[in-house]
């Protein structure tokens, strides 16, 4: 195998199983009532935020979803305070003030998730302005699922991005689905990036969830920007939602879809093909160090405290 | 000498100063850069300071609002500005989801230096959709700052207070008080949050306006002069936090009060400061009143317009009839020179 191929295979591999087993984790926790907030599982779509993000240096910044798990690890957000945040403790990346839907690592460039869809992607854009008045070579990236576009601040802000060439990558994750909606009931063609095309930015699509190619296309980018072209670009990853919208089991029996559907995604599980790639001894040690950091997160969080009754009223103002 | 300069001159004067002295500060907004700039408030500042740091934006309100926001987590200190109060209805996603919200929700981590301008219109037909002022739907909301002056003074000192904020703050102003005039120094200066001002000292009654509610309670205090009744006049300048205190101690001193929200009455400002004061165990025989818009959208028409709207004459009429209930008629000479109505300072 390719070195370079090796390298990548065994970073991506580090990233991914540690995002999954994390999320797994959340799954088997979750019915014991100890995480106290509502969890949007990213299960079946972490290669997307993994192959973004290997490819970011640490002073590019992510702006990210309610289901911004695998976000914010992959950019490197601090699993001990993800996990106490969840716990809702005081200890948590947010003081138990944001829950799973608003994590937050400002330092590893993990700007904050939001719970109202669509609201981080001007966000984004801005942060991306000021960026590029500063001179700065960083980026910023905006990941969205496909349900943001149905919003006007998405058509907003891709707009103005062009219209002032910001250095923004935006990333749709489409998993076809907003909550149990199907994008073909609420949009007239399934061209998300085509339809990007249109307000003046390279816009294209990844519909296989690979992980190499996604990893390519932001690096790519991020190559260009250090050149001094400086435009944004857009990039639907067409991928699958393995769990339900919001909780940690399966939804099938609801019937909005089929695990026929799924099936595709499920054979093409990016962290088995990653694993596949790699000798077994390599892939065992990564799988018993993740482990062992995923229990200590754990404990943790179940050691940490609340936070103190007076915490109610405090991070209202800066400087107050 | 004072001198002399127009509201929209001050506020124009704090950005430039603003500006000047701190790279961060950008404005943005539909006209900023066009040839009347925002009523002249931001006329020649592009050619004063580039297209990066002024510029003019689509028609996108709750988009640039968040773009406003983005820029502001990155360290800019942008001045979002909208030519017409309205036009905040289409940024309230960003406003109160995300501008109000990112600093408690994110446990302070972040914050959002920005200050966000909005004119409320009024007369000549603005109408149902040119003529809100919807102050005290932001009011109810924790995590924004909220100044609304009247005076040149303070709308110089209160807009370089509001940039230099590390908090979200939205800056009312009226288009009627953009005719107003008086002293402001030439220095930049602060005004602070939470500080209401005395326009005037009286003894018989308090009449608190918001924003260009308090020029009519000015003119009806000199309307009230004629009848020796004394009116004490307190703008709050700052809606958010609110100078109860101040309020507080005039009313303890008049036993009379009178809000005139600038708005809608019902949880409006003067709804607020009443609760508060009832809180606050005033004395049982204080007698208020709150004044505002007619609970109507605000009609086109000169006719009914100039109905919707309390005016000195009004204000003086209630204010009358608060001291003096049926024991005597009068009317407001309103043909009585009105003078002096600008409040000139220095403070």
């Amino acid at each position: 195998m390719d070195e370079q191929i090796h390298i990548l295979a065994e970073k991506f591999y580090k990233s991914l199983y540690r995002i999954r087993r994390v999320e797994e984790e959340i799954a088997r926790i979750y019915p014991t009532d100890k995480i106290k907030s509502p969890v949007h599982l990213s299960i079946g779509q972490e290669a997307i935020s993994v192959g973004v993000c290997e490819a970011l240096r640490p002073n590019d910044t992510v702006f990210g979803t309610y289901r911004g798990h695998a976000t914010y690890l992959a950019k490197g957000g601090n699993l001990e305070k993800m996990i106490a945040e969840l716990y809702g403790k005081s200890t948590g990346c947010s003081k138990g003030k944001g829950g799973s839907m608003h994590l937050i690592d400002v330092a590893k460039g993990v700007m904050g998730t939001s719970a109202i869809v669509g609201t981080t992607i001007p966000l984004s854009v801005g942060y991306s302005y000021a960026l590029k008045y500063r001179n700065s070579n960083a980026i910023v990236v905006c990941f969205i699922g496909e349900g943001a576009v149905d919003e006007g601040a998405f058509h907003e802000s891709v707009n103005f991005a062009a219209l002032k060439r910001l250095p923004v990558l935006f990333v749709c994750e489409n998993n076809r689905y907003a909550i149990h909606s199907h994008h073909l009931s609420r949009s007239h063609s399934d061209n998300i990036y085509e339809r990007v095309q249109t307000y003046g930015m390279q816009a294209e699509r990844i519909d296989d969830g690979d992980i190499f190619k996604i990893y390519e296309f932001t690096s790519n980018y991020i190559k260009r920007i250090m050149l001094g072209n400086i435009t944004p670009v857009f990039l639907e990853c067409i991928t699958y939602r393995w769990k339900e919208h919001v909780g940690p089991n399966d939804d099938f029996h609801l019937g909005y879809r089929t695990k026929g559907e799924a099936e595709y995604w499920i054979q093409n599980d990016q962290l088995k093909k990653l694993k596949s790639l790699l000798d077994t001894d390599i892939s065992s040690n990564i799988e018993s160090a993740v482990d062992l950091e995923i229990k200590n997160a754990f404990e943790f969080a179940e050691e940490s405290h609340f936070p103190e009754v007076k915490e109610l009223y405090t991070n209202l103002f800066k400087d107050e | 000498m004072q001198r002399i300069l127009s509201y929209p001159e001050a506020i124009k004067e704090a950005i430039v100063q603003e500006m000047t002295q701190n790279p961060s500060v950008i404005v943005l907004g539909q006209g900023v850069d066009d040839p009347k700039g925002i009523l002249g408030t931001t006329k020649g500042l592009v050619d004063k300071f580039g297209s990066e740091r002024v510029f003019d934006t689509p028609l996108a309100e709750d988009g640039m609002t968040g773009v406003a926001i983005g820029a502001a987590l990155a360290g800019l200190r942008p001045i979002h500005v909208h030519i017409r109060m309205d036009f905040l209805l289409l940024a309230m996603n960003q406003l109160i989801n995300m501008a109000a919200k990112m600093r408690y929700m994110f446990g302070g981590e972040v914050f959002v230096p920005m200050v966000v301008r909005a004119i409320i219109g009024k007369s000549w037909g603005q109408g149902a959709q040119h003529s809100q002022s919807i102050y005290p739907l932001f009011m109810n909301i924790p995590g924004l700052k909220i100044f609304a002056p009247s005076t040149p003074y303070d709308a110089k000192g209160c807009l370089i207070q509001g940039i230099r904020d590390n908090n979200p703050v939205l800056f009312i102003e009226h288009r009627l008080l953009y005719y107003q005039r008086g002293h402001v120094p030439t220095e930049s200066y602060t005004v602070p949050f939470g500080k209401a001002r005395i326009l005037a000292k009286g003894k018989d009654i308090t009449l608190v306006g918001i924003s260009q509610m308090v020029i009519e309670c000015l003119r009806a205090r000199q309307y009230l002069k004629e009848i020796h009744i004394d009116a004490e006049i307190i703008d709050p300048v700052s809606l958010s936090p609110l100078d109860i205190n101040t309020i507080l101690d005039s009313v303890l001193k008049t036993k009379r009060l009178m809000v005139i929200d600038n708005a809608w009455m019902t949880c409006g400002a003067g709804a607020e400061i009443v609760a508060q004061l009832i809180e606050r165990n005033i004395p049982r025989d204080v007698v208020i009143k709150r004044m505002g818009f007619a609970s109507v959208p605000c009609p086109t028409t000169p006719a009914l317009e100039q109905h919707f709207y309390p005016d000195a004459k009004e204000i003086a009429l209630n204010a009358y009839q608060m001291l003096f209930s049926g024991k005597r008629a009068w009317q407001p000479d309103t043909e009585l020179q009105i003078e002096e109505i600008e409040f000139k300072g220095p403070f």
